[in-house]
């Protein structure tokens, strides 16, 4: 039989949909905190603030008549990034790997005129990738040159690095490889591949592509659950002290490792998906519930992170 | 976290609130329960006629009050003389008055009768035991012995009276029955006899109602009380009981007619068996009560209402919008599009809806291709799709209409807007996301229009939702509850599968 009975999802922890909306996010999420995560020009002006590292921020284009300058605004570089602030699920963003005599290139190598980055833009200044189609700015960030270690794991693409805080304690994480399936993007739904990871450790778990479990990269054949994260200790302070910077009790944060200047914070969530649950192999829900059992003093980052590594390691049983 | 408490007492209440006055409006007010239902309806015409004298003349004419018959509405036709309506001691009587009546008068009332399925006689209070009628020397000893005879055979009441009739009416009756029928009329003797033992009985005046029938006259029948309950028995037929074509014209001993200043009065009816829309017949019997129809839809306009029977039909909709997301799961793009694209399924009929949205959003998707090459900004793009929306419309309506396909004519019911945004969004998942992400939240948005569709077009849904207010506080009640469902949808069940375990 396809389906699950729901008692066996209920023992196994799993969190749903509904109760995900209204057990967590619209209780934690109070709703003027949004558009610290809805807006990625507010998030990384705060990161920043908050001394949180985040791609260089290139320039932003905000009116239809500044698209022109996009050119001279990227001039010296080899690759670029343009995204619309107020993007969700990864839609709207262009990467340009590669730059050549003012033409660009796609990561798979193919042009994109300048009349399609231009159309791009202006889309995106419409409100055409944001939630409910308001009006937008487009973010031109710099390249990131991704670490090497993840070589062989992804395809084509950024391997990034998704963590659920819960009230300042990263409670489960995930590493997000794009495979020739997903067209490079690291959205799981496309076909990008998921790995669980270890919270107290970095280490890879469990995989899977297409919500199936996978033992090795589609794509290359590296065995998944070998993978050892570097900076994770780094990684888990960065997600946890977003807590702070945007008050949002239940938060998807999305990191990436560059080469010189580690890990990176790409983007907040303040309505992460439940496909991580699918990637560790196990549901969420107890660690959520354990921290909320926790209403002790207040915590500090450090604190949280060792509480975490601690107990929402899946060595340690709970 | 606040108290759940008083949201659960909110959504009983609309529940009990909601379904309590739909029961009362299909007990109270008779609206059917389900649709399409027909009832039986009686036109009856009373004429009475009667000689005038030349001097003023006044005629009293008493009307039906039967509660196994509602009247629905009732008129008189009688030019040249004043009429009121009046009730005297309960009972109403139409009074018709004339300073000169010379000749053949007619004067006619007619009533249409609908069955209210009350078929008891309720006494409203005990009638005074009657007094002992006093029989004629000749008749008392031949009384006495049927009366005697009767009474040893019975129980009670109305045992009593059913061996009366029976003897009264039986085809080989006894010399004492004779004699007491040589002089009496049946009904008037077996009153007489009940009175005799002290039973409260009755004359009344009945008809039977037969379609078609022309010139009947009303019939005696008698009404013999028995613990709270008047029982009607037909002493010159035999029968016992009150048979359901009998309407009671005039049920307390006063005279039917009463015509001063005229000679050879009389009263005959004929009568018409039609069948109508139960529906209708409530609707027209609240019109006739005071202040039932005050705060009602019944009460606007024909076009304000048929308006109202499709916006009625969006709660319908949501509800199965609701519950295909949050129960079941499924995907559409946009929340409450498919409630509109059911809407016009409404209109156009499913089969010819399906077909006229997939050639429009196909050809909209093409147009659109040509569109994107061109480097609009978003506005116009949209406004540019929405025009040629309007353009492909045109052509199909006009292509069908060439080709005799009336069907093709109703695509023009489809909400342009929500053509242009569909072939938009389409169009950019099908750059983003590529081709099968497109049928599949295109096909989950037509899959669940659909379903609404299914849920909006019965009949008796249709019915309902106007006919019944109450239900969209059901309604209501079913989307708060559904807004705390907090348990996995049934296609998480499948999502989540390889977490269940072994």
């Amino acid at each position: 039989m396809n389906f699950a009975w729901p008692w066996q999802l209920r023992k196994a922890g799993v969190l749903s949909m509904n109760k995900r909306n209204i057990d967590y996010i619209s209780r934690y999420n109070p709703r003027k905190f949004y558009k610290r995560v809805d807006d990625k020009l507010t998030t990384k002006q705060l990161a920043l603030a908050n001394h949180i590292a985040v791609p260089d921020l290139i320039g932003v284009i905000r009116a239809q008549h500044e698209i022109s300058q996009l050119p001279k605004m990227v001039q010296g570089r080899t690759g670029f990034v343009i995204k619309p602030s107020k993007g969700s699920g990864g839609k709207g963003i262009m990467v340009i790997t590669h730059v050549e005599n003012g033409r660009f290139f796609k990561p798979s190598g193919t042009e994109v005129s300048p009349a399609e980055m231009d159309r791009h833009i202006s889309n995106t200044l419409s409100g055409l990738f944001s939630l409910g189609g308001k009006a937008d700015v487009a973010i031109v960030e710099g390249l990131i040159e991704f670490d090497p270690v993840f070589d062989g794991y992804s395809y084509e693409g950024v391997p990034d690095i998704r963590l659920i805080v819960f009230k300042g304690f990263p409670v489960m994480g995930m590493l997000r490889l794009s495979t020739s399936a997903s067209d490079g993007k690291a959205n799981l739904h496309q076909g990008a591949v998921g790995v669980g990871v270890d919270l107290g450790t970095g280490k890879g778990l469990h995989a899977v592509q297409f919500n199936k479990p996978i033992e090795f990269h589609p794509d290359t054949g590296l065995k998944l659950t070998n993978i050892q994260v570097p900076h994770w200790d780094t990684l888990l302070h960065t997600a946890a002290s977003a807590y702070e910077m945007c008050e949002l009790g239940y938060l998807g944060t999305d990191m990436v490792l560059d080469q010189s200047k580690g890990p990176l914070m790409l983007e907040l969530n303040a309505r992460p998906g439940l496909a991580i649950q699918i990637a560790n192999g196990r549901g969420i829900l107890p660690m959520l519930q354990h921290v909320e059992s926790l209403r002790g003093k207040p915590m500090s980052v450090e604190e949280r992170v060792a509480y975490a590594k601690a107990h929402f390691s899946s060595t340690t049983d709970h | 976290m606040q108290s759940r408490k008083p949201f659960y007492i909110l959504v009983a209440l609309l529940f009990i609130l909601g379904l309590g006055s739909s029961i009362y409006r299909g007990i109270e007010h008779n609206v059917p329960f389900l649709p399409g239902k027909q009832v039986q309806s009686w036109a009856v015409d009373a004429k009475v006629s009667f000689i005038g004298t030349g001097e003023p003349a006044e005629v009293s004419f008493s009307l039906p009050q039967d509660p196994a018959f509602e009247i629905l509405s009732e008129n008189a036709s009688s030019p040249g003389y004043g009429l009121s309506v009046t009730k005297i001691d309960g009972n109403r009587r139409a009074i018709w008055s004339t300073r000169q009546a010379v000749g053949q008068q007619d004067l006619y009332y007619k009533l249409t009768l609908v069955p209210s399925g009350q078929d008891k006689l309720i006494a409203s209070k005990t009638p005074n035991t009657p007094e002992l009628y006093i029989w004629p020397a000749t008749e008392k000893t031949a009384a006495e012995q049927v009366i005697n005879e009767a009474w040893s055979r019975s129980a009670n009441n109305l045992t009593f009276a059913r061996q009366l009739m029976q003897t009264l009416s039986a085809r080989d009756r006894s010399q004492n029955v004779e004699l007491l029928l040589s002089s009496n009329n049946p009904t008037r003797l077996f009153v007489n006899m009940l009175h005799d033992k002290g039973i409260p009985a009755h004359e009344v005046n009945g008809l039977y109602l037969e379609d078609l029938r022309r010139r009947q006259q009303l019939v005696p029948l008698a009404e013999v009380y028995d613990d709270g309950q008047w029982y009607l028995f037909d002493v010159v037929n035999g029968k016992a009981g009150r048979p359901d074509s009998v309407l009671l014209w005039e049920r307390d001993g006063n005279s039917v007619l009463d015509v001063v200043g005229g000679y050879k009065s009389q009263v005959t009816f004929s009568m018409l068996k039609d069948t109508r829309s139960a529906l209708a017949t409530s609707i027209d019997m609240m019109k006739n009560q005071e202040g039932a129809l005050d705060f009602s839809l019944y009460q606007l306009p024909l076009e304000e209402q048929s308006l109202f029977k499709g916006i009625l039909l969006i709660p319908v909709g949501v509800l199965m919008v609701v519950f295909l997301r949050v129960i079941i799961g499924i995907k559409t793009s946009g929340t409450f599009m498919p409630v509109l694209i059911a809407l016009a399924f409404i209109q156009t009929t499913l089969l010819t809806g399906l077909v006229g949205f997939l050639l429009i959003v196909a050809f909209g998707l093409m147009i659109r291709s040509y569109l994107s090459k061109l480097n609009l900004l978003l506005i116009s793009r949209i406004s540019a799709v929405i025009i040629v929306v309007i353009g492909i419309i045109g052509l199909f309506t006009v292509l069908s209409y060439k080709f005799g396909l009336s069907e093709g004519l109703t695509i023009t019911f489809f909400p342009m807007i929500i053509l242009a945004w569909t072939i938009e969004r389409m169009s950019i998942l099908w750059e983003e996301e590529g081709a099968k992400e497109v049928v599949v939240q295109g096909g989950g948005s037509l899959l669940v229009a659909t379903l609404a569709y299914l849920a909006m077009s019965a009949t008796w849904v249709q019915h309902w939702v106007f006919n019944f207010l109450g239900i969209h506080l059901v309604i209501l009640a079913m989307v708060l509850v559904m807004g705390q469902y907090t348990g996995y949808k049934l296609m998480e069940l499948k999502r989540f599968k390889p977490l269940a375990g072994e």
